[in-house]
């Protein structure tokens, strides 16, 4: 099994996030940087199936050099190597190109990436990158078992989930209970150091949306507390005031 | 120019984040709106899209279309938004709507947004604003290529509800094996629920709520006001809800008017599921907890007590 797992440089959840340069750059200082949340379950989910059927896990990451703690972080969960395409990820379509080329020359027999990365948002990178490559997508996938080169998939839609069978290969985004996240033991980073790291350069430049400007939403105002024996109180100002019921 | 939209049916009904994008696609003024309905449902319901904004409703009622198979339904949205000469696609985001339009937009050479908050401004080029960082910022972006897919996060826009009959033509459309690799061989629904993505009120509980025995006054509390329920992370790692409830960061984003947290403590993985909430209510019987600093309205006290109160005090008002 050659597996192919996409990651992403995100700041972490606690991040305060803000703006530079007039409101067109992210102000990378004082974050902390962590795979993310959702890639996290899919690097995870990987590597037991590396465990379970014998392979290799490969860890794709398209960024700058700032991100190669967090790659080194996959390889210490257990992938085996590690691509980056040195590139800013400028917008979806140019992410999913560059990962299209690598699936496209890697034979990769499963492409696991996370439901939506947690800076962008999209969903929509694994939807590209399969119509790129003419590869089924099923996202989000909660269960995954492999048998005789077919996949038993568990995807969540509204209100529960719905049981699908696909053959290998094909992409997943994944998400929770998958598997549940590896925390890297010393050994795992200690071998870290010394597992391949490829640098590549990244083809074509072409975007389909361009950034004009960030902004942070307003405010939150005071919190209005009401004693706990006049409820009433409160169903009042939701119906009064907020206007919500 | 036209626009089409792409709709969602849940157990036969038009998902009402579906109804938002017709209308959505409606207010761009950029012409004829039709709407693209996939599964099967009554004419009527059809019909009645007009209210929200469409001209006409294409439809296939293809019994291989009735559970949504991403490159399949992928397939049909673009060979439909080619047939109707569409120059934008609206969405709503979804678990299904992500990765078609996703891959839609491969097919047609479109530029895509996802997750937008409201109409474009289009004074100068097509720019849409969009929710990032899981709903801590805003990013605009300029849509470059002529055709354009928009996905919209709840409430972007408030329902018009004014429009006349749509016409309904069935839409015929070519399906190949290709578009079937994928197999769905069951599926397991908890039926008649109010489904907690597209809920306008939203009841969670978490762990201060001791245990699933419990959740009959979370369950009350959210019938009275017609609410969906919702939990955090914990309570779904220990099964006490099934996992299509977990809310924040690592599960569901939701948008509600509404949200009422009993029991949780506010961690921050929980609030960036519920932080596009447009009124946020915490009961809890620490006054501490640190859900208070993101809440519009708060009450300390213990849950068992205060839930019960304010569900005879809703039940008291809709009587
Ligand atoms: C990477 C990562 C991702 C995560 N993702 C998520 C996520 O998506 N969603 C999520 O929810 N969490 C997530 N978490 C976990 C999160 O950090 C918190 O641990 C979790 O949200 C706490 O759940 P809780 O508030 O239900 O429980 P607790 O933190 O135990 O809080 C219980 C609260 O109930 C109150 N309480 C107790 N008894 C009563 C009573 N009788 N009446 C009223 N109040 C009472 C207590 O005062 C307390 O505030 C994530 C964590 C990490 C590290
Ligand atoms: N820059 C990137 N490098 C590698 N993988 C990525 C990158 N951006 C997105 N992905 C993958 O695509 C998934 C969906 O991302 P998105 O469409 O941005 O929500 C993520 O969970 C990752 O697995």
């Amino acid at each position: 099994m050659k597996i192919l797992v996409c990651i992403t440089n995100v700041p972490d959840t606690t991040s305060r996030i803000a703006f530079i340069n007039n409101d067109t750059e992210f102000d990378k200082s004082g974050i902390q940087y962590v795979i993310g949340p959702y890639d996290d379950f899919a690097l995870a989910r990987a590597v037991e199936l590396k465990e379970e059927l014998g392979g290799t896990v490969t860890a794709l990451n398209v960024g700058e050099a700032y991100g190669d703690p967090v790659i080194r972080k996959a390889l210490a969960i257990g992938a085996d190597d590690a691509i980056r395409i040195n590139s800013f990820p400028k917008d979806s379509f140019f992410v999913a190109k560059q990962i299209a080329e690598v699936v496209k020359k890697g034979g990769y027999d499963l492409v696991l990436m996370g439901r939506e990365s947690s800076d962008f948002n999209g969903g929509q990178v694994h939807g590209m990158v399969g119509e790129m490559v003419g590869l089924p997508v099923v996202s989000p996938v909660m269960k995954l078992d492999i048998e005789n080169g077919k996949a038993k998939i568990a995807r969540e839609i509204d209100g529960g989930k719905e049981f699908l069978e696909v053959n290998l290969p094909f992409i997943a985004g994944c998400q929770e209970p998958i598997a549940e996240w590896k925390i890297p033991n010393m050994r795992g980073i200690m071998s870290a150091r010394t597992k391949p790291l490829q640098v590549l350069e990244p083809v074509g430049d072409e975007t389909r949306i361009s950034l004009k400007k960030f902004s942070l939403p307003p405010e939150k105002g005071e919190v209005k507390m009401i004693d706990e024996d006049n409820v009433e109180e409160l169903v009042q100002l939701l119906k009064n005031e907020a206007k919500v019921i | 120019m036209s626009v089409l939209v792409f709709v969602e049916l849940a157990a036969g009904e038009v998902k009402g984040s579906s109804l938002e994008a017709i209308s959505y696609g409606h207010a761009l003024g950029l012409g004829e709106v039709t709407a693209l309905v996939l599964g099967i449902t009554d004419e009527r319901k059809m019909t009645g899209l007009g209210k929200y904004g469409a001209q006409k409703v294409l439809y296939s009622d293809d019994p291989k279309l009735e559970k949504g198979i991403i490159q399949a339904y992928a397939s049909v949205v673009a060979q439909v938004f080619d047939k109707v000469n569409a120059s934008v696609l609206v969405f709503a985001k979804s678990s299904l709507g992500d990765p078609v339009a996703a891959n839609v937009s491969v097919k047609l050479g479109a530029s895509l947004a996802s997750n937008v908050v409201e109409l474009p401004e289009t004074r100068n080029g097509f720019v849409v604003k969009r929710s990032i960082y899981t709903g801590k910022a805003f990013a605009e972006v300029e849509m470059q290529e002529d055709k354009k897919i928009i996905g919209i996060k709840k409430n972007a826009i408030s329902l018009k509800e004014d429009g006349a009959d749509a016409s309904v033509e069935k839409v015929e459309i070519d399906l190949s094996d290709e578009d079937f690799q994928v197999q769905i061989t069951s599926e397991e629904k908890a039926s008649g629920e109010i489904l907690l993505p597209e809920a306008d009120v939203v009841v969670s509980g978490g762990r201060g709520m001791k245990g699933p025995e419990n959740w009959h006054l979370i369950e009350d509390l959210a019938k009275s006001l017609g609410a969906a329920t919702g939990c955090s992370k914990p309570v779904s790692d220990m099964d006490w809800r099934p996992h299509h409830e977990h809310v924040g960061q690592t599960g569901l984003k939701v948008a509600p008017s509404l949200y009422i947290a009993i029991g949780i403590s506010g961690a921050i993985q929980h609030l960036a599921g519920v932080n596009s909430s447009k009124v946020i209510v915490v009961i809890n019987k620490d006054a501490e907890a640190p859900f208070f600093k993101a809440a519009d309205y708060g009450i300390v006290g213990d849950a068992f007590e205060v839930v019960p109160k304010l569900t005879e005090a809703i039940k008291a008002l809709t009587n």
